[in-house]
């Protein structure tokens, strides 16, 4: 067979409207992800037995089960426990803030227990409350030690995205799909669609590089 | 009334009794110089006076404030004991000038320019002028020390801690180190120091604690004691660190 470039070209408008949504999903996702994350790994490093045990619980229920499984219990099983209705959209974010959360906040633990206890020590030995030990003086050093693994779930959260085709958001591989119903060019559109993924990574990973070349690792 | 007061206090770690009922009262302008085994304690007495180990009995009462009172007392006595570690600790994301006056901006909320101004006379003093924009990756030990030192006292406390300052260093960097913990001696800084340097003992000390399995064995004049020491222990262990 003939691989038909027009294909592709032909399709890029609606593949377009798939990548916004993916980008949307992804940002709002890995940001309301970090948010979750540095909470729960804040309360692992530090926190007493109970909130431990709650983070604990938390993270151990996400990374524990799929997310095709997670998405379609926040979008099918909510609105029968609990009469919570999400739109698909809204559903698929969420799902990425909590399975996001999940992974960030052992991300986050790791990074804050690499810190070494002698600078925290330092922070408090001036008379500071342990939260501006953490603002002012752990958490600017344990970012910076993040940033490898922070970029790596960015772009495992941004491929994630695809798996909300089962409850109908209309984003990139949506989109993908649909246009193979109707044309069965498979080659194509495929290969276009995974173009298009390899761009959103890609510019992922320069990001990522101009972030970790401009921050010290200390 | 003393500024460090410890009454009876009792350190655990688990089973292990590290510090046991010691009493110890310190007064204004001493310069205590704290010796003894590795494992006996020392480290240990001076981290309970900045609450950096909460103690497990008895009181300890530092400026008037009890290290038992909760946060907020926690807090004040911090700000009034600086405290300065082996490890010299320096936050390695900032300057010197912005380690030294990090303390009173994020402690006292000086303002930034007032606070820089100070940080650079006290790095003055200390000797590192020149040195108020490197980072502590780009200072020898006994820099990075010095600059410790001015950190703890850019929050101007009323007393300072030494934990082994230089114990981490190599023989000829210790001397800057110990001659900036002469002059603030000198200036009348009441001073608490852990330390193997018997001479900066008897240079600079007003009085020496020994202390043996969590409880002070010996406390007197430094020079009497190092010249002639009655206690066996004692004599032993300085022959040894000599």
């Amino acid at each position: 067979m003939e691989f038909e470039w027009s294909v592709i070209w032909d399709a890029l408008p609606q593949l377009m409207v798939g990548v916004k949504l993916t980008v949307l999903i992804s940002l709002a996702g890995i940001i309301g992800g970090f948010i979750i994350g540095v909470i729960a790994g804040v309360m692992r490093a530090y926190g007493n037995k109970v909130v431990n045990a709650i983070a604990l619980f938390y993270i151990e229920i996400i990374r524990g089960t799929p997310i095709v499984v997670q998405v379609m219990f926040i979008y099918f099983a909510l609105p029968m426990l609990a009469d919570i209705r999400l739109d698909p959209i809204t559903a698929a974010i969420t799902s990425i803030v909590i399975n996001a959360g999940a992974y960030i906040a052992e991300i986050v633990r790791g990074a804050i227990l690499s810190v070494s206890r002698g600078l925290r020590e330092a922070g408090l030995a001036l008379g500071l409350p342990f939260w501006k030990v953490l603002v002012y003086i752990v958490g600017p050093l344990a970012f910076r030690r993040m940033i490898p693994s922070l970029g790596n779930q960015c772009i495992i959260s941004l491929k994630d995205t695809s798996l909300f085709i089962v409850i109908g958001v209309g984003e990139l591989t949506r989109q993908g799909q649909e246009i193979m119903a109707s044309s069965f060019r498979a080659v194509e559109i495929w290969s276009g669609v995974a173009i298009l993924y390899l761009i959103l990574t890609g510019t992922l990973t320069i990001i990522l590089r101009i972030t970790e070349k401009r921050m010290r690792i200390l | 009334m003393s500024i460090v007061e410890f009454k009876k206090v009792t350190k655990r770690f688990g089973d292990l009794t590290i510090l046991n009922e010691v009493d110890l009262k310190i007064e204004v302008g001493e310069k205590v110089v704290l010796i003894g085994p590795s494992g006996s304690g020392k480290s240990t007495l001076i981290r309970c006076i900045n609450a950096l180990e909460e103690i497990n009995g008895g009181d300890l009462i530092v400026d008037g404030y009890s290290v038992k009172d909760g946060p907020g007392s926690v807090r004040i006595i911090r700000q009034e004991a600086g405290m300065v570690f082996q490890q010299f600790n320096l936050f390695p994301q900032m300057t010197a000038l912005e380690n030294v006056s990090f303390g009173p901006r994020r402690v006292r909320g000086t303002p930034k320019r007032a606070a820089e101004e100070q940080a650079r006379a006290i790095l003055d003093k200390v000797g590192l002028g020149e040195k108020v924009d490197s980072y502590p990756t780009e200072l020898s030990g006994g820099q990075q020390q010095r600059v410790a030192i001015a950190r703890a006292l850019a929050i101007k406390p009323k007393l300072m801690l030494f934990d082994e300052p230089t114990s981490a260093l190599d023989p000829e960097l210790r001397h800057e180190v110990l001659q900036v913990m002469q002059d603030l001696a000198e200036d009348g800084m009441t001073m608490i120091v852990v330390t193997h340097e018997m001479s900066f003992a008897r240079k600079v000390g007003t009085r020496l604690i020994f202390i043996e399995n969590g409880m002070i064995s010996v406390d007197g004049e430094p020079k009497e004691l190092l010249d002639n020491p009655e206690n066996l222990r004692l004599r032993e262990f300085i022959q040894h660190v000599h």
